[in-house]
């Protein structure tokens, strides 16, 4: 399978065009502090009343037109790393490369007489920590999924998910980590919805699977594990369920299997509704979305009541472990999914995962980790996670967020909205905000 | 079958960047399809554009090649060097080769580039000379630097211009012979070629623009040249750099259309089903003329080679060719000098320049009456040319930034591209 590579991003509304990065580069490769050697370059625009900033540095194409042109064989993409590299003792200087390129990716030193480009310093760019306002960032996800891309595959091939639908992403990731010795349930929803449990007699899965009703998953999972466990085999019990299943008519089950302590991974992928069944509201559902049950007319502007927690009635099941997850932010996930595996060993692990809904929020399906990213910046859903010996805290803490109409205007669900239903989502952000950081106060230890 | 009749699904005539692009795009959409390279050229692929640094002595002739054995075998290309296509039958999909054999091929490609084209000079044939194409070409070259004293080089293109600071360096005296009124014609304009002109001067070369050879004849050093106006040269070395033709005698015959070139549609086929053709042999649409045109520079080759490739292996993303943007790059004794795009000013047009005559930075740009840029023409005023090739590809309108843009090229030029296709 590729590989996927780091990489540097920059996000231009941090940026207040200082210039330390372009500093640092040219500390770093030229050893002096001429600006215009630097590799990465900084643009304000040309009304300097926008503060607003562009941005010149090479994207390490995964189809590097400066390669294809350059007759010298004197650049080349590294297979491990990603990184174009630039081959001096082969470069002849004719330049062809700045013509390729429509990035402005690799262009003259002027003062060596050579070309010059990004190696992302070895993979420990200069630039990213000398930025004093985090616009810079080295993002490693990619080691992720080059390490998990090599583990088997534990998911049919063909799926029949919405295009651009992240639960995919989470099904093959999760399945990938837990491995082949694993019981799953699958509760109605998407998940069995895009084929988990199977057409025509086989599963859609490597590994057993079983499809509950939507009121007994944790019970008829707890009892699974239970008489695995009696006949002596260790198997990873694992429950992947929608909202609506865990937070509204499956709550029971739920709640009980946390209270007792079941020895059991329960991952719920939070879409906010009854997506599988044609977007019914559930008690997840925000205030002031539409869904098909909550609709939009001359009387009604979307649901009226706000969502339920649901995370956070589970930290008061005191559960060996809980936390919240967005499949923007995958090494966050990624390590709460080995806690969570762990922590199903002895005890209840639950893991709840925000997972938006191209069909059903109406939003382009290029935009799925867009949106995801939005709903964390501006705080309306936070990332945490809880123990019973450490208590509450946060794993991403969001200090400036973005108004909340940012998430609000990505998607078509929340078109419609009042100035006093934004006004009223907003201030339940802020509600929620402090309600969390209070939880973190008074960590609950013991 | 007939057992010496060999079969291929995919057949590549030359080896060199329209073929590699091909290559690369046949293999993205199918990895398995047999795939046959065949080639007039006894080595690896290697780029003509290097070899002026091998005569230079710059790039060592073992490294510049582009691709070794292991990539044919990891992408399954069967590589024939020493085998060029000699005819094409393209009624029976088939093509003969010059050892005998023949192929049968379901697609082909024809990309098989340029060759120097040698002026009809009474009494060519009976002097030795030397031209600049292949690696043999280029070793054959370095060597007979090396002792030459007294040089002469016909033609002002950037091929002769190349060679000729080569010989200057190596200690030769030099002449350029060239036959428009300035250096560079078709790259740069006069201000700029007067600059390029400067500095061989400067250097100790002699140059004769606006001269004709009307006869060449042996010597026992090497050759006497007579111009029009009756001097006479005598030359111990002679390079023909007169300009290229492209390379499709094997096409006599065979129902494929040319003119200039091989004609292609926007996606690289041609008149013939079964056939495509790309880089320095084909003809294709100009940018600028929307009419077929020959544009033979190392990135339109790269361009349409991968558009071939894609056309030929049915990959649904293909895009269809914009049409040639002139680009071309040239560096002379540790100057610089940039071109993108044309240098004929459109109708209601309007060409502003800059000229610093202290510092040599000049800087030339072209508008159409749209505001679009047509043109961008640098000596040693560096701007990103690729930046520039899609700011005129795109037909942004600059006119609210034109004073900005004509002040700073590279910076405004930088700050569209990250608004517009970062
Ligand atoms: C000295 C020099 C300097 C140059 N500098 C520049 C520059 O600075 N910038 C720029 O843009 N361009 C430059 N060029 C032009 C550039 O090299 C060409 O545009 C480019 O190489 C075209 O690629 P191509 O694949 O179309 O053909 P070519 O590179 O010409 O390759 C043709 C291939 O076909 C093979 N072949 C020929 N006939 C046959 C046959 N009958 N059967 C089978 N195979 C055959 C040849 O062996 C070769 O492999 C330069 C060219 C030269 C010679
Ligand atoms: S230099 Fe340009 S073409 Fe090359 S990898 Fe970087 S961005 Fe891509
Ligand atoms: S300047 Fe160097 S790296 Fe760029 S294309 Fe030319 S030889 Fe290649």
């Amino acid at each position: 399978m590729g590989r996927a590579y780091s990489t540097i991003a920059f996000d231009p509304a941090k940026c207040d065009g200082c210039g330390d990065c372009m500093k640092a580069c040219a500390q770093a490769k030229t050893g002096t502090d001429d600006v215009a050697r630097s590799r990465i370059q900084i643009y304000g625009r040309g009304d300097a009343t926008e503060k607003d900033f562009e941005l010149a540095l090479c994207r390490q194409c995964a189809d590097p037109k400066c390669v294809t042109v350059c007759p010298a064989g004197a650049l080349n993409k590294d297979g491990t790393t990603g990184v174009i590299g630039w081959d001096a003792s082969k470069c002849v200087d004719c330049l062809l490369c700045t013509v390729g390129c429509a990035y402005a990716g690799i262009a003259l030193d002027e003062t060596a007489g050579h070309v010059s480009k990004c190696d992302t310093c070895d993979g420990n760019p200069a630039c990213v920590p000398a930025c004093p306002h985090g616009a810079l960032k080295y993002i490693t996800t990619a080691n992720i999924y080059n390490e998990v891309g090599d583990w088997e595959d534990l998911f049919a091939p063909g799926l029949a998910g919405c295009q651009g639908c992240n639960t995919e992403l989470l099904m093959r990731h999760t399945l990938r980590r837990v491995g082949p010795d694993t019981v799953l349930a699958t509760p109605p929803g998407c998940v069995p919805g895009m084929g988990s449990v199977g057409f025509n007699g086989t599963t859609g899965t490597k590994i057993p699977v079983f499809h509950p009703l939507l009121t007994n998953t944790a019970a008829m999972l707890a009892g699974i594990k239970r008489q695995y466990k009696r006949v002596g085999r260790e198997v990873q019990a694992l429950a992947i369920a929608g909202d609506g299943g865990a937070s509204d008519v499956g709550f029971q089950s739920l709640s009980g299997a946390a209270e007792r302590g079941e020895q059991m991974l329960f991952m719920v992928v939070d879409n906010e509704g009854y997506m599988n069944t044609g977007m019914q509201r559930s008690s997840c559902t925000p205030y002031g979305a539409w869904t098909s049950t909550t609709p939009v007319g001359e009387t009604s502007r979307g649901k009226t009541q706000d969502a339920k927690n649901l995370p956070l009635i589970m930290v008061n099941h005191r559960c060996a472990y809980v936390a919240t997850a967005s499949t923007a932010y995958m090494e966050d996930l990624y390590e709460k999914l080995d806690k969570a595996i762990a922590a199903s060993k002895t005890g209840f692990a639950y893991l709840h995962v925000y997972s938006p809904c191209t069909t059903g929020w109406r939003f382009p399906s290029n935009l799925n980790m867009e949106v995801a990213r939005k709903a964390v910046e501006t705080n309306f859903v936070m990332l945490w996670e809880y123990t019973p010996q450490e208590g509450l805290h946060f794993t991403k803490s969001v200090d400036n967020p973005l108004p909340v109409t940012d998430y609000l205007k990505a998607m078509g669900r929340f078109r419609h909205l009042e100035p006093e239903q934004v006004e009223h989502i907003q201030k339940k952000v802020v509600e929620n905000q402090k309600f969390v950081e209070r939880m973190t106060e008074h960590a609950h230890v013991g | 079958m007939d057992r010496a009749t060999e079969h291929t699904k995919y057949l590549i005539a030359g080896s060199s960047h329209a073929a590699l692009e091909a290559i690369n795009a046949i293999r993205m959409h199918d990895p398995e399809g047999s795939l046959t390279v065949v080639t007039r050229d006894s080595h690896l692929p290697y780029s003509p554009t290097v070899l002026p640094y091998v005569v230079s002595g710059k790039s060592a002739p073992a490294r510049i090649f582009l691709r070794d054995e292991d990539f044919f075998a990891r992408n399954k290309v069967s590589y024939r060097p020493e085998s060029a296509l000699k005819a094409l039958h393209a009624d029976e999909n088939t093509a003969e080769l010059a050892d005998g054999s023949t192929i049968v091929y379901e697609k082909l490609l024809l990309a098989t580039g340029a060759s120097p084209a040698i002026p009809p000079i009474p009494g060519i044939d009976t002097v030795s000379y030397h031209v600049l194409r292949t690696l043999d070409d280029a070793l054959k070259l370095r060597g007979a630097i090396a002792a030459s004293k007294q040089a002469v080089v016909l033609g002002a293109g950037l091929v002769g211009m190349h060679a000729a600071e080569n010989l200057v360096k190596a200690g030769a005296s030099v002449t350029i012979v060239e036959m428009s009124d300035q250096l560079t014609s078709g790259y740069f304009d006069k201000v700029a070629a007067d600059m390029i002109e400067q500095a061989f001067r400067d250097a100790g070369a002699k140059i004769m623009t606006g001269s004709r050879v009307v006869r060449l004849e042996p010597t026992a050093a090497g050759a006497k040249l007579t111009l029009e106006n009756g001097t006479t040269l005598a030359a111990d070395l002679l390079l023909v750099a007169t300009g290229v033709k492209p390379e499709m005698a094997y096409l006599n015959g065979s129902g494929v259309e040319h003119a200039q070139g091989i004609l292609v549609d926007d996606r690289m086929q041609t008149t013939v089903t079964n056939v495509w053709a790309a880089g320095d042999c084909a003809q294709a649409r100009g940018f600028f003329t929307g009419t077929q045109v020959m544009n033979a520079i190392l990135p339109d080759a790269t361009l349409q080679g991968r558009v071939a490739g894609m056309a030929m292996a049915g990959d649904p993303g293909i895009q269809e060719y914009a049409g040639g943007v002139p680009l071309n790059t040239y560096h002379f004794f540790g100057r610089h000098a940039i071109s993108v795009g044309s240098s004929k000013v459109p109708e209601g047009g309007e060409v502003v320049t800059r000229f610093d005559e202290k510092t040599g930075h000049y800087l030339k740009a072209i508008f159409g009456a749209d505001g679009c840029l047509s043109g961008i023409f640098g000596v040693n005023e560096f701007f990103d040319g690729g930046v520039m090739a899609q700011l005129i590809l795109r037909r942004i309108d600059l006119t609210p930034l034109r004073d900005r843009f004509v002040a700073n090229p590279l910076a405004v030029g930088r700050e569209i591209m990250s608004q517009t296709w970062r």
